[in-house]
């Protein structure tokens, strides 16, 4: 599998504090890749900045080309997709709308396959579908984050980033969300995740990278990761807490 | 004798000489300069500092021409008692018209400044009595210990004398409590407001502050021509006004002169030049000063001060010394009620942020609000700080309710807090952002601050800012820029500014978020010394580890609810938490 | 007053109104799009009106020559972008918008000016030669600061209306234009009579009304340009760059204001200097609706210009003092009717 994604020395400054601090990582095609960490380590920085949505230094290659410099709507337009934390909707338009927009560049380019693309986004969020004509700002929090998926999927990408997308939701729905970025990998879409809820993050994805104070400071596949003695500690320490005091 | 002291000495030294040597258009230039400097400073103070805007600067310089222009012609007033006339008028104007805008967002001062500029301007120029577009002449000259100022050379030292005055007040202004607050408006209001900063009226102040310097202004102008009419008070001349402040900038107090200096001399180099080059005549240099003044915001945005400013460094100033101590609350004896929340509800829009909320807290315990991101906590924060109105319920602190209090009233019952995003002012230095945190055990204002009546009181909030700073360990970066430091130190910065405001409880919100290992430690070392000495402490946190080891007590939020409560070691083993934090996938 | 005069008054006001209430839209679209507060809308309106007259007398108008320019001077800008980017692929395009395009516009208007032609041709050129400004003043003062505060904005924009007045005044001279009305006509209703150039005007301003409201529910630029008003950051994630909006706003706000300007000029004497007066009645009509409604927008730039006819009739030497004073109850009501005080903007 090549690389779809390769990311080396990226810095992010926010006025004197350096929010990223030398980021290397890499994204395989077909693979999900998750960035766990604590509040303040940086994740949605880094993911800003990939979407070209920060000044960064560093370098950036996206399937094979260095786009360091390219502007982000340029990105979308190559298939980089990000669902931001704060799912960014069009809070006064329709949810129909919402999702036309998430097409805008391929309505730029004649692109006809758009209406198939909604009856499939429809068909993953059924929904969405019965809530076409309503307005994004009132849906529920799970909705919006399956408006916000949707848009993305609508923008046909190869690499979906995902910021925090079980933040705010309940376990239900969380599953489901997380069934969705599943199934989306058998669809040939690569998936870059942060995550705060590290456990189902790891259980999900192929490859891992701990990111603290800015640095990546674990790196590692899934499955290591979560057996990863410091990993336990700091992110899922709960449960280590837990078992101690059970055994 | 540093730098800056030399320059001003050589400044002072020429004011003096100039009128009696330099030929008489020079000293014409150098008068309009002058009183250009006084309305631009205004601005400088309105504008570069506070972050507003105003157009209409020309209309307050029209005020005050025309009121001594008509009352000293058409009834013999004395230009003296005009002046104060003046004044007054400008105050109870700018009072009105900056009491109905400023109290809406940032955009509809300069758009009302704008109409009403327009408006007084055509006023001016219908207006039978004040001889419409005509004008009024023959006003009187100024006479100053029987000595009448009836020529460009003498009026020149009325002019730059009273243009160094307003000079000096703005600069000792600005270097103040109230000037601190003034300098929090632009980027700072939220935070100023939690340390009680009325920003609304401090908005007001420098806007009527801005509109009498201008008024002030328009009477020199109208004793130096001895002859008004309406065309320097038009909107054009409110915008050029507003152009000498950017291109000056508010790096510091004299970007009022250099802006006004700059644009007078240019202008008047160009209104020659033009005309001659386009073979027609009309007011061309418009279109240079709309050119330049683009490309002055796309380059160097802060003005030309700062290019001075930098060639001579401020020396570093020690610390005011007093024997005197801001008076401190009492303490509350340990074990005592200090917070208590019944019932709370937040409800944004149709989301339900906190539903149904009780948790208590007493005197000398720390406190975590734990949960998901996203389960309602920085929400709780607000709404007992009062930055937020509740949907429901009541809080009370010391056994008073509080929840239909502002933020503004709750500081000085003894809470402060921090920020989750930090909130300080970069280009302060760390003292003088502490010194904000104890707005509210000072008094003096803003007229005192200008005429520098409040020494004592300004070096106890001073010494009691750097004692706070001793206390959490940033003593040595004192002098430093804020925005200069890493953001652990930027942090802990933000806690010595709430412990400023003699509080009896902290409320952190997440403080440990971004900070390195080490500074995770140094941090939950101090909280327990604070702990020691008797504080209180609510914390909201998202690192398990830092809180689990801190903490007395712990309330668990999900979904806006509380889920559980109770000592560490029962929280890590409560079912229903362990499925908040890692349910969803199995 | 007897009633002649008071339904005269009431055509007078909504034929005035109508035009302020197009350029109260569109200094609410592009503020909602940009957060540029526009004043430089009223020199639109003159540049379309003082063009149009140039062409009547035969003469090449002088913003031919200002299109060139500004062509040019974006090129610069867009090429020193493209190399710095590395984007070698993008010059043929510059080059063709930025060179070509005002060098055939200019061309044209050298050929057609002489020719003295038919009306409807004549407005069709002047709006050729002036709305590709729209978009050209956009890149050159708002895109390099399209992140600054709506301060910093403002300041800008009262920046470029100084530049462009003094402009109008190199183009077109010192002295006032009025061109013919396009229609002659007179109907007699009873008591009242309308003029064709009224119903011109609210034609024209009902039509475009119309297009506007068309084009922004239907079209994926109408949508990606409410987008962006909507929530910039979502925008910019689904691949709108705000400089294409801001572009694309500042070209519908030129061509409201050059239209308004052809509308105006045949009622009103046009100098150098008038459209910024003419676009802040449309702005005390935006402020009525918070610079963000459009209806109230429209709706308060009718009732600026009825006031308007009223002041000139009752009291014509303060007309502008009652029309900019409607400002001070109009933010008395809002600021009682908002109820939070907004924190500084990031």
């Amino acid at each position: 599998m090549s690389l779809l994604l390769d990311v080396r020395d990226l810095c992010v400054t926010y006025g004197k504090v350096e929010a990223v601090h030398r980021v290397a990582l890499s994204v395989k095609e077909g693979s999900i890749v998750t960035v766990i960490g604590p509040n303040g380590a940086g994740k949605t920085t880094l993911l800003a900045a990939l979407m070209g949505m920060l000044h960064a230094r560093g370098s950036v290659s996206y399937a094979g080309k260095e786009i360091t410099r390219v502007e982000p709507e340029q990105r979308v337009s190559r298939g980089l997709c990000l669902v931001p934390e704060r799912r960014e909707l069009f809070a006064t338009m329709t949810v129909e709308d919402n999702l036309v927009l998430g097409a805008f560049h391929r309505y730029r380019k004649r692109d006809k396959a758009i209406t198939a693309d909604f009856e499939q986004v429809y068909q993953l969020f059924p929904r969405l579908h019965e809530r076409r004509r309503q307005l994004a700002g009132t849906l529920s929090g799970g909705e919006r984050q399956m408006l916000a998926l949707g848009r993305a999927l609508m923008s046909r990408p190869r690499l979906l980033m995902l910021d925090e997308p079980s933040l705010g939701l309940a376990p239900l729905i969380v599953r489901d969300i997380f069934r969705v970025i599943a199934g989306l990998r058998e669809t040939g879409v690569s998936i870059l995740l942060v995550e705060q809820n590290a456990r189902a993050a790891l259980q999900v994805a192929d490859y891992g990278y701990v990111l603290e104070t800015g640095e990546i400071a674990i790196e590692g596949p899934s499955a290591d990761l979560a057996s990863d003695p410091r990993v336990v500690e700091s992110y899922l320490g709960l449960v280590a807490g837990n078992t101690e005091k059970a055994s | 004798m540093n730098r800056a002291r030399l320059a001003l000495g050589a400044f002072l030294a020429f004011m003096l000489i100039a009128p009696l040597v330099l030929p008489a258009f020079h000293v014409t230039l150098l008068n309009y300069i002058g009183l250009y400097s006084i309305v631009a400073l205004g601005l400088v103070l309105l504008t570069g500092v506070g972050g507003l805007t105003s157009f209409g600067q020309a209309a307050f310089v029209g005020v005050g021409a025309y009121t001594t222009a008509y009352l000293s012609t058409a009834y013999g007033v004395s230009p003296w008692l005009t002046l104060l006339l003046g004044l007054a008028l400008t105050f109870v104007l700018s009072l009105f018209l900056g009491f109905i805008s400023l109290r809406l967002s940032g955009h509809y001062l300069p758009l009302g400044t704008i109409a009403w500029g327009i408006s007084l301007y055509y006023l001016f120029g219908n207006m039978e009595f004040l001889g419409g577009h005509n004008g009024l002449s023959s006003i009187p000259a100024i006479s100053l210990f029987g000595l009448a100022l009836d020529s460009a050379r003498k009026f020149d030292y009325l002019i730059w004398t009273l243009a160094s005055l307003a000079l000096l007040s703005m600069h000792n202004l600005l270097d103040s409590r109230s000037g601190r607050a003034i300098r929090a408006l632009k980027g700072g209001g939220l935070m100023a407001e939690s340390f009680g900063v009325d920003t609304a009226r401090m908005k007001i102040i420098i806007f009527v502050h801005a509109a009498l310097l201008a008024s002030l202004s328009g009477w020199l102008y109208a004793h130096l021509l001895r002859f008004v009419n309406p065309t320097p008070f038009s909107i054009n001349a409110g915008i050029e006004y507003l152009f000498m402040a950017v291109v000056g900038g508010a790096a510091s107090v004299w970007g009022a002169v250099v802006g006004a200096g700059i644009l007078t001399v240019l202008k008047q180099w160009l209104q020659d030049l033009l005309p001659r080059l386009l073979g027609q005549s009309g007011n061309f240099e418009m279109i240079v000063f709309g050119v330049l003044l683009v490309i002055l915001l796309q380059r160097a945005r802060e003005g030309i001060m700062p290019l001075i400013v930098n060639r001579f460094p401020a020396p570093r100033r020690p610390l005011p010394a007093t024997t005197q101590v801001l008076p401190k609350r009492a303490r509350p004896a340990a074990g005592e009620a200090m917070l208590e929340i019944r019932n709370v509800r937040k409800v944004f829009g149709g989301l339900v942020a906190v539903n149904e909320l009780s948790f208590a807290m007493n005197s000398g315990e720390i406190l975590g609000l734990i949960g998901p991101n996203g389960a309602g906590k920085s929400t709780v924060f607000n709404l007992v700080t009062g930055v937020l109105p509740g949907t429901g319920g009541e809080v009370y602190f010391r056994g008073e309710r509080i929840d239909t209090l502002s933020a503004r009233d709750i500081v000085p019952r003894g809470m402060a807090r921090t920020f989750q995003q930090v909130h300080l002012l970069p280009t302060m230095s760390v003292l003088e952002n502490v010194a904000i945190g104890a707005h509210l055990r000072g008094s003096k204002g803003v007229i005192s601050a200008a005429l520098r009546l409040e020494r004592e009181e300004e070096a106890m909030l001073l010494a009691e800012a750097a004692r706070q700073l001793e206390r959490v360990g940033l003593g040595g970066h004192v002098q430093e820029q804020a925005g200069s430091l890493a953001l652990g130190q930027q942090r802990i910065l933000e806690i010595a500014r709430a412990l400023c405001a003699d509080p009896v409880l902290l409320l952190l919100d997440e403080p440990a978020a971004g900070l390195r290992y080490q500074e995770k430690r140094a941090l939950a070392e101090l909280l327990r010394k604070l702990r020691s000495e008797g504080m209180s402490i609510l914390l909201v946190e998202h690192d398990m580890d830092f809180v689990m080891k801190l903490v007395d007590r712990l309330v668990v939020m999900d979904f806006g609810e509380k889920l559980a409560e109770g000592l560490p070691q029962e929280i890590q083993t409560n079912p229903a938490v362990l499925e908040a934090y890692l349910g969803g996938v199995k | 007053m007897n009633a002649q005069i008071a339904i005269f008054l009431v055509q007078d006001g909504l034929t005035n109104g109508a035009i302020y209430a197009l350029l109260a839209l569109a200094l609410v679209l592009v503020f909602a799009v940009t957060r540029v507060i526009f004043i430089p809308q009223g020199e639109f309106v003159t540049y379309g009106a003082l063009t149009l007259a140039s062409l009547q007398l035969g003469k090449l108008p002088g913003t031919a020559w200002l299109l060139l320019a500004a062509g040019i001077a974006v090129t610069a800008v867009e090429l020193a972008q493209a190399l710095r980017l590395g984007a070698a692929e993008r010059i043929p395009g510059i080059l063709f918008k930025y060179v070509i395009f005002p060098a055939a516009v200019m061309g044209l208007a050298w050929w057609a000016a002489p020719l003295k032609l038919a009306l409807t041709l004549q407005v069709l050129l002047t709006l050729i030669v002036v709305v590709p400004l729209g978009p050209m003043v956009y890149r050159l003062a708002y895109q390099p600061l399209a992140n600054a505060s709506v301060l910093v904005l403002l300041i800008i924009s009262v920046a470029v209306h100084f530049a462009m007045t003094g402009l109008g005044l190199v183009f077109f001279g010192a002295e006032g234009s009025r061109t013919p009305a396009f229609s002659d006509a007179h109907w007699n209703l009873g008591v009242l009579t309308v003029s064709g150039q009224s119903l011109w005007v609210m034609g024209t301003s009902l039509a475009l009304i119309v297009g506007l409201f068309l084009f922004f529910e239907h079209t994926i630029y109408g949508k990606a340009l409410r987008a962006t008003a909507i929530n910039r950051v979502g925008a910019r994630l689904v691949g709108v760059s705000p400089a294409m909006a801001g572009k694309l706003s500042f070209t519908l706000a030129a061509l409201i204001g050059a239209l308004s300007g052809i509308l105006i000029a045949p009622i009103t004497t046009i100098y150098y200097d008038s459209g910024f007066l003419v676009g802040l009645k449309g702005f005390v009509g935006a402020i009525v609706g918070g610079l963000v409604s459009y209806p109230i927008a429209a709706a308060g730039a009718l009732l600026v210009g009825l006031l308007e006819a009223y002041a000139s009739f009752w009291a014509s030497a303060y007309k502008e003092v009652i029309v900019f004073t409607l400002i001070i109850p109009v933010l008395i009501w809002r600021s009682f009717t908002t109820h939070h005080i907004e924190d500084e903007e990031e």
